[in-house]
């Protein structure tokens, strides 16, 4: 009954990890800038390693392999927040600048009066 | 339980090489750190799950290895990229 209880605890935090590296692998392709990928990407690391990482060591049932399991999540987090930091200040100190949504212009040619902007 | 962890890998890898596209075609530097800073992570959950398919726990080991490798890397690429070379100091 035991046995029963921990795997599904097990299958269903893996199943969120392996969520959140799908939704930090998607976002990756599919945003348009190197921020937004940023905060994608370190979805991927912190959600999806963790969740997985404690999975396993429920699975070990916290004895001493388990808790390497959670000294490499806390140890994955911190490090993934760091990285964060150093790529984003570095891409701006290089000069790219963040994305913006681009405002239809139907006519570039002609300056015209009612320019909308959003 | 073994054959779940396996398939759970499976995805991972899938992923993985899915992330190398980014780092292949990234139109800036950042990108293809970006890119190859969530595959070490991704190599790192990888080497933790094959320490349970194979029932080997020697891989746990290697996979702290790989974590603070990563972090390293990461760190020194961008600290060049924002200084433009070494650090004077």
């Amino acid at each position: 009954m035991l046995d029963i209880f921990i795997n599904t605890l097990v299958i269903i935090f893996a199943c969120i990890g392996i969520f959140f590296f799908l939704v930090g692998t998607l976002g990756l392709i599919r945003l348009p800038d190197v921020y937004t990928r940023l905060h994608a990407g370190t979805k991927c690391d912190t959600l999806g390693a963790g969740s997985i990482l404690f999975a396993l060591a429920i699975y070990e049932r916290f004895s001493i392999n388990g808790l390497k399991m959670v000294v490499l999540a806390f140890l994955v987090m911190v490090a993934s927040s760091t990285t964060g930091h150093a790529i984003s200040r570095a891409a701006y100190k290089i000069g790219i600048m963040p994305w913006r949504k681009k405002v239809l212009d139907v006519f570039p040619e002609e300056e015209s009066e009612n320019v909308t902007e959003s | 339980m073994q054959n779940f962890f396996l398939a759970v890998g499976l995805i991972l890898v899938t992923n993985a090489f899915i992330c190398l596209f980014r780092a292949i075609i990234g139109p800036t530097l950042p990108d293809r750190i970006v890119a190859i800073n969530i595959v070490g992570t991704k190599t790192l959950v990888i080497l933790v799950l094959i320490a349970y398919i194979f029932g080997q726990h020697m891989y746990i080991d290697t996979a702290f290895v790989y974590a603070l490798l990563n972090f390293i890397v990461t760190v020194a690429v961008a600290r060049y990229l924002e200084t433009g070379g070494l650090p004077s100091a």
